[in-house]
C-alpha cells in the first residue's frame, strides 16, 4: 500500500529525525518534506499526501493552524502534532482539530501508535 | 536576599522540585537525542540582580559561549537560556545527528541543530513546569546568541537597569562526549509574584489539608 508521508518543520535537523523514526517503522512509504506552513500547503497542492506530521512551534503559521488548514481540506486525514511543548493546553487543541499529540524528540517507540492507527484507517479507507 | 521577594522555604522546595522534574524531562530528550547518559545537578535557585547572574555563568566559564534563548510569557515571564561553552558546539550538533551526517554538513546544519536541541530541552522542561503548576505559557522560537556570560543576561534597553530576578540553574553533562552546559532560567520580578501565587497552590494541592 504507498503511503505518502508529509513532515513539516521548520529545522532539518528535526526533519531527519523524525524521518529516520518513519522509515524504521515504515520503510516502504515514502516522505515528502516542507520548512513551513505555506510551503506544506504548495505541496499538498502538487503531490498527494496520505498523512502528515506536523511540528507546532514554527515561524508565521504555527502547526496547529496548518493542521486546521490540512483538516478543513481533508477531513480523514491523519495528522500528528509533533512538539517537546507538551502543556495540557497545545494537547488538548490538537485534539480538538482531530490531531494526534507526538513528543519530541521523536522515536520509533514515540511514532509508533500513531503510525499503526493511520495505517488501520488508510487500509479501511481504501477497501 | 530582598525580603520583599524571597520565596519562603516550602515554596524554595516546590520550586525546586518543579525544576527538578522539569528538567529531568528535558535531560530525558537530550538522552534520547543524543542516545548517551545526561548528567544534572540539583537546580540552583537565587534571587540576584541581573549583573549578579551574568557573573554567576563568568565566573565559572572563561570561554567564549552559546545559548539557545527563548522567551516565555504567561501568568510568569521570563527566559530560558540553554548555555554550553562554544567549544562544545559541533561535538553537540554531532551527538544529536548521530552519525547522520558528513562533516561538512554538520558545520552547515549547526546553528539549526542547536536552536533546534534547545527547542527541544527548553520547551520541554517549560511546558512541565507550567503543567504542574496548572498554567499554560507562550514561547518564542528558540534563538541562537554566541557571546559572553554578560552579553546572554543583557538587560532590556527600556527595563530599569539591573532589576533584580529569580536566578536558576542547573549544571548538566555528557561524561563520554565531553559535553556540558547549564540550563538557565531568569524571570523578572512582577513574574515572581505571580509564581509565588501559582507556588502556594502546588502547595496546596500536593499537601492538601496537612499545610
Amino acid at each position: 500500500m504507498p503511503v505518502n508521508v508529509l513532515i513539516v518543520d521548520d529545522s532539518k535537523l528535526a526533519r531527519i529525525v523524525a524521518g529516520k523514526a518513519l522509515a524504521a517503522l515504515q520503510p516502504d512509504w515514502t516522505k515528502v518534506e516542507a520548512g513551513g506552513g505555506a510551503q506544506a500547503l504548495d505541496v499538498v497542492d502538487q503531490t498527494p499526501v496520505d498523512l502528515a506530521l506536523i511540528d507546532y512551534n514554527m515561524n508565521e503559521m504555527d502547526g496547529l493552524e496548518l493542521a486546521g488548514e490540512l483538516r478543513t481540506r481533508f477531513p480523514d486525514m491523519p495528522i500528528a502534532i509533533i512538539t517537546a511543548n507538551i502543556q495540557d493546553e497545545i494537547v488538548v487543541r490538537a485534539r480538538a482539530i482531530g490531531a494526534a499529540f507526538v513528543a519530541k524528540p521523536v522515536t520509533s517507540d514515540g511514532l509508533e501508535g500513531f503510525l499503526s492507527g493511520a495505517a488501520l484507517r488508510l487500509r479501511a479507507a481504501r477497501s | 536576599m530582598t525580603g520583599g521577594v524571597a520565596l519562603g522555604d516550602l515554596e524554595r522546595d516546590a520550586l525546586t522540585e518543579i525544576v527538578n522534574i522539569g528538567v529531568s524531562r528535558a535531560a530525558s530528550n537530550l538522552r534520547k537525542m543524543i542516545g548517551d547518559h545526561v548528567i544534572l545537578s540539583v537546580p540552583s535557585i537565587d534571587v540576584v540582580s541581573q549583573r549578579r547572574a551574568a557573573r554567576l555563568i563568568t565566573e565559572r566559564e572563561a570561554a567564549d559561549l552559546i545559548a539557545v534563548r527563548q522567551d516565555f510569557t504567561g501568568p510568569f515571564s521570563g527566559r530560558a537560556l540553554l548555555i554550553f561553552p562554544e567549544a562544545n558546539s559541533l561535538q553537540l550538533v554531532r551527538a544529536v545527528t548521530q552519525g547522520e551526517l558528513s562533516p561538512e554538513e554538520v558545520i552547515e546544519i549547526e546553528h539549526e541543530a542547536l536552536a533546534e536541541t534547545g527547542n527541544v530541552i527548553l520547551n520541554s522542561c517549560l511546558a512541565t513546569m507550567a503543567n504542574l503548576l496548572k498554567s499554560s505559557l507562550a514561547m518564542t522560537i528558540p534563538e541562537v546568541l554566541r557571546g559572553s556570560g554578560a552579553m546572554l543576561f543583557e538587560v532590556d534597553e527600556t527595563s530599569p537597569s539591573d532589576g533584580l530576578v529569580l536566578f536558576l540553574y542547573i549544571d548538566f553533562a555528557v561524561r563520554r562526549l565531553d559535553i556540558r552546559g547549564y540550563i538557565a532560567m531568569i524571570m523578572d520580578l512582577p513574574a515572581l509574584e505571580m509564581l509565588r501565587a501559582l507556588l502556594d497552590d502546588f502547595i496546596a494541592r500536593v499537601v492538601g489539608d496537612d499545610a
